[in-house]
């Protein structure tokens, strides 16, 4: 254990890589609680967990960590063991990179990358890499059948999730995550600049196919064929047991997190409250609201969720490919053509 | 979106081109959709032939949960018999031991008095609407909308809460006796039940607004699994199924008279198309024409006795009898043979699940997978009423 | 010319957003069980009371039963006679009077062919055991159920009362 008094940069990347391997898990837990247990439960004119912990059962979660934790490891006879193992570390490894460039304040970033947009994206996609591993080594023809309507299914849907920032870059002017940010909170409603320029208010179209987009990517309702699957069997997953699916269910609502903050940066400004600059408390004060911007962009998805049926695999596809690209396409002409106009 | 909402009716006979599986080349894979399934209402096997994900064959296998209630039955005198029929169907159990006391009453010439027809039929009425609010929810949970089940159970409570008020029991009433009924109802039940009944049609409405309305629904469910009426006519579907086909039979109409029917006032809707969506707005509407039925029959229950003269050892006299009514999972027979005895010498089932299922191998071929849960579904069978 | 539903247009998405939203805000039903009951009506078929004097051990109940659930032993006693130089009597007492609530139907038949009125139903329903074997009351536990057993309530107007 080092106590240097002399910081450097490898510990100050070790602290924040720390921080964001502690993050992702609480983030998940968060989202997977309010959501999952007491949202879904109230919408379905039920209690949720209650006991756990005394009060409305907020150690439910907590605890069935552990009981994943303390489970025994199966894998089955014919699969690809290597494989089988580094299958959900991949899903979990893309949503820890998109952490990485997720800024929570004006200093609280791991890497104010130039093109952070662009990285993000590109990042989350290698989910998929790890959906198809899954399905591939689990040596079961469901679980591979599954697998590839997964990979079908959410390369189809970055698409869509691509063309609906470009408005918003095309709007900022930088790939830059902190200076989109910026630009939000300098900006001004024709010439009102109270609430800054939320991107959620021109682009309206977009922040709608963002969303649309990323629940398709996280397999979330109305697009969950493949995982449920469990109709017939539990899809990519089904041969995953104790901590390795344990993994995979951090993997999703860390990733459903790490979308909804996307969605909060990009189109409803982030960490930033407009007019508070140069108070020195926007370290504190940035997660803070981050946070309530993430709650409230989940709460859409997740009320999404426990709504809607869900789509067979050809209607999902036709969905993405016929309806929301070239609502998309659209969406990045009548940006440009306004914003070279005015 | 791609869907086109006009139905197509010849839709089962176009094969999409589209192959899911070019470079893989599966072949052929036996898939058993087996006794423990989420989506078959209990023990339904079913033997599925893929190729990649079209079904190219379906067989079902029943009898897993077969426990011999006809032979159970010529060992047992009437009042035992009426508490094993109540576990035909379990969901909508005084439906069932209808048709059975009907059939005793008609071969010993008796006939239950005015007051007990009319409570006989506003329980069947309550029995068809409880199993209806729960096929409403439990079919958008089949097609992936986690929260309408729900809705489905919890309004339905309040109907098993009347039928339990009255009876007793919130799923086997065990109410028939021949000659009419066990007890009268307890103080304050009608206007319970005028209220249960507002709730009831509340809750239809909300459950249309969530599921039947909804887009998503409706592009899974139409123009899937269409029964044209002369096929399922010919397979022996009933009841709302065949309704959802178009064709225009109800025995509570059109049958022989049972129970306070003939005096009532009521609709039997029928929808064109025959496909799962029809199939459940036609299952929407009856329960609120059977609530509208029950709010009707409860302003005019005429007061009276609730047995008729009936000698305390029952013996039925010799004969045979064929009664036939219109349950809520489509037309349920019983044929009773007496030889004078305390008990039935024979009593033959015929159950509305099997008629239905028997349409199984060939409604299924050349259909999605997911497709096959959104038929088992919408054709609403419970295996109890399939196996006895 | 059946009614058609009409072609809906896209607000039949946001309805259903507007049901579960709505849903949320009205509240759980949940009843937290055990913590709060729910009290069944006086009318449901909890477990079946014994009232022992009433018992002529004519076994009816046990007859009428479907499971054949109920087993029923009992011996006769002498009496003295009602007048001087009668004739004795003899009445029927229980030695054994079990309902195994394993097998029990709920069906309450025998409660309903019991000529003497000596079993009623109680709604009381929180019996349930760790041992299947205790599921076999016997005729004290039978007679301690009375107490639970309700008053038989007032019929709905209309009804003709007095008649069995």
């Amino acid at each position: 254990m080092w106590l240097a008094l002399d910081v450097g940069w490898g510990t100050i990347l070790a602290i924040k890589t720390i921080v964001v391997l502690a993050i992702i898990p609480l983030g998940a837990i968060i989202l997977g609680y309010t959501f999952l247990l007491k949202m879904m439960a109230h919408m379905q004119s039920r209690l949720g967990p209650m006991d756990p912990g005394g009060f409305h059962g907020w150690f439910q979660l907590f605890g069935d960590g552990i009981k994943f934790i303390q489970k025994e490891d199966v894998m089955p006879a014919k699969a690809d063991r290597r494989i089988f193992a580094i299958a959900p570390a991949v899903v979990v490894i893309s949503t820890f990179l998109v952490f990485l460039v997720l800024p929570t304040g004006p200093d609280l970033v791991v890497s104010n990358l130039d093109v952070g947009v662009f990285y993000a994206l590109a990042v989350s996609s290698l989910a998929v890499v790890g959906v198809l591993m899954a399905g591939w080594a689990s040596a079961n023809k469901f679980a591979l059948l599954g697998a590839l309507r997964a990979g079908a299914q959410l390369i189809a849907y970055e698409l869509p999730l691509l063309l609906a920032v470009v408005g918003v870059v095309v709007m900022a002017g930088t790939m830059s995550l902190q200076g989109i940010v910026k630009a939000q909170q300098t900006g001004s409603i024709f010439g009102w600049d109270g609430i800054g320029l939320p991107y959620v208010f021109p682009q309206i179209i977009g922040f709608v196919l963002f969303l649309v987009a990323a629940q398709a990517e996280l397999t979330q309702t109305p697009f969950d064929m493949p995982v449920a699957e469990s109709e017939l069997v539990a899809g990519y997953m089904v041969e995953y047991t104790g901590f390795r699916f344990l993994f995979f269910f951090i993997g999703e609502f860390g990733t459903a997190f790490a979308f909804a903050g996307l969605a909060a940066t990009l189109f409803l400004g982030g960490w930033a409250v407009p007019h508070i600059t140069d108070t020195g408390w926007e370290n504190v004060l940035g997660p803070i609201v981050l946070l309530t911007k993430v709650m409230l962009v989940a709460f859409l998805m997740f009320w999404v969720r426990f709504t809607y049926p869900r789509l067979r695999e050809d209607q999902l596809q036709a969905v993405a490919w016929k309806f929301l690209i070239p609502i998309g396409l659209a969406n990045i002409l009548i940006t440009g053509a306004l914003k070279v106009a005015f | 979106m791609s869907v086109d909402f006009a139905v197509d009716r010849q839709a089962w006979r176009h094969l999409a081109d589209a192959q899911v599986n070019v470079e893989l080349d599966t072949g052929d894979m036996i898939l058993n959709l087996g006794p423990q399934h989420p989506a078959t209402h209990g023990t339904l096997r079913l033997v599925v032939r893929l190729d990649g994900e079209r079904v190219i064959s379906a067989d079902p296998v029943i009898g897993y949960m077969h426990r011999g209630y006809e032979k159970l039955t010529e060992f047992r005198t009437y009042p035992q018999v009426t508490t094993l029929i109540n576990r035909i169907d379990w969901l909508s159990s005084f439906a069932n031991e209808v048709p059975f006391m009907h059939g005793a009453e008609l071969l010993m010439g008796i006939e239950a008095p005015p007051r007990a027809q009319y409570i006989r039929t506003i329980l069947t009425e309550l029995s068809r609407i409880a199993t209806f609010m729960l096929f409403l929810g439990e079919m958008g949970l089949q097609v992936g909308a986690l929260t309408p089940p729900f809705y489905g159970f919890r309004d339905r409570e309040h109907v098993l809460n009347m039928i339990e008020a009255a009876t007793g029991g919130r799923f086997h009433p065990n109410f028939n006796r021949i000659g009419g009924l066990k007890d009268d109802l307890p103080w304050g039940w009608v206007n319970e039940c005028r209220n249960t009944m507002k709730v009831v049609l509340d809750a239809c409405n909300m459950l249309e607004e969530l599921v039947a309305e909804n887009e998503i629904f409706e592009a899974r469910t139409r123009s899937i699994g269409i029964i044209p009426p002369e096929v399922g006519t010919g397979y022996g579907v009933s009841g709302s199924n065949l309704r959802a086909s178009g064709v225009d039979w109800d025995l509570r109409r059109d049958g022989k008279p049972y129970l306070v029917y003939p005096e009532l006032d009521f609709k039997v809707w029928t929808h064109p198309d025959g496909d799962s969506f029809s199939r459940y707005w036609v299952r929407l509407q009856e329960t609120r024409e059977a609530a509208r039925m029950v709010v009707q029959m409860l302003d005019r229950i005429p007061s009276g006795p609730i047995m008729a003269k009936v000698p305390r050892i029952i013996k039925v006299p010799e004969g045979e009898v064929w009664v036939e009514t219109e349950n809520p999972l489509g037309q349920m027979a019983y044929y009773v043979i007496s030889k004078g005895a305390t008990g039935p010498f024979r009593v033959k089932i015929r159950s509305a699940s099997f008629s239905n299922v028997s349409i199984l191998p060939w409604l299924l071929r050349g259909v999605y997978v997911p497709d096959v849960i959104t038929v088992l579904a919408s054709l609403y069978f419970i295996l109890g009423d399939i196996d006895r | 010319m059946p009614k058609l539903p009409k072609k809906p247009k896209a607000p039949g998405l946001i309805g259903g957003l507007g049901v579960t939203f709505k849903t949320m805000l009205r509240g759980a039903v949940t009843v937290q069980y055990p913590h709060e009951r729910e009290d069944p009506p006086p009318r449901a078929r909890g477990v079946i009371a014994l009232k022992e004097e009433n018992c002529t051990v004519c076994m009816l109940c046990a007859r009428q039963c479907p499971d054949w659930c109920i087993y029923i032993e009992g011996h006769k006693e002498k009496r003295p006679p009602r007048r001087e130089g009668g004739r004795e009597r003899t009445v029927s007492l229980l030695d054994r009077f079990d309902i195994d609530y394993a097998l029990c139907m709920y069906c309450g038949i025998c409660v309903e062919v019991c000529p003497f009125d000596a079993l009623f139903w109680s709604p009381e329903y929180e019996y349930s055991e760790s041992n299947i074997a205790d599921l076999l009351h016997d005729k004290e536990k039978l007679g301690e159920w009375m107490e639970t057993v309700h008053e038989p309530e007032p019929l709905e107007v209309g009804a003709e009362t007095g008649k069995k």
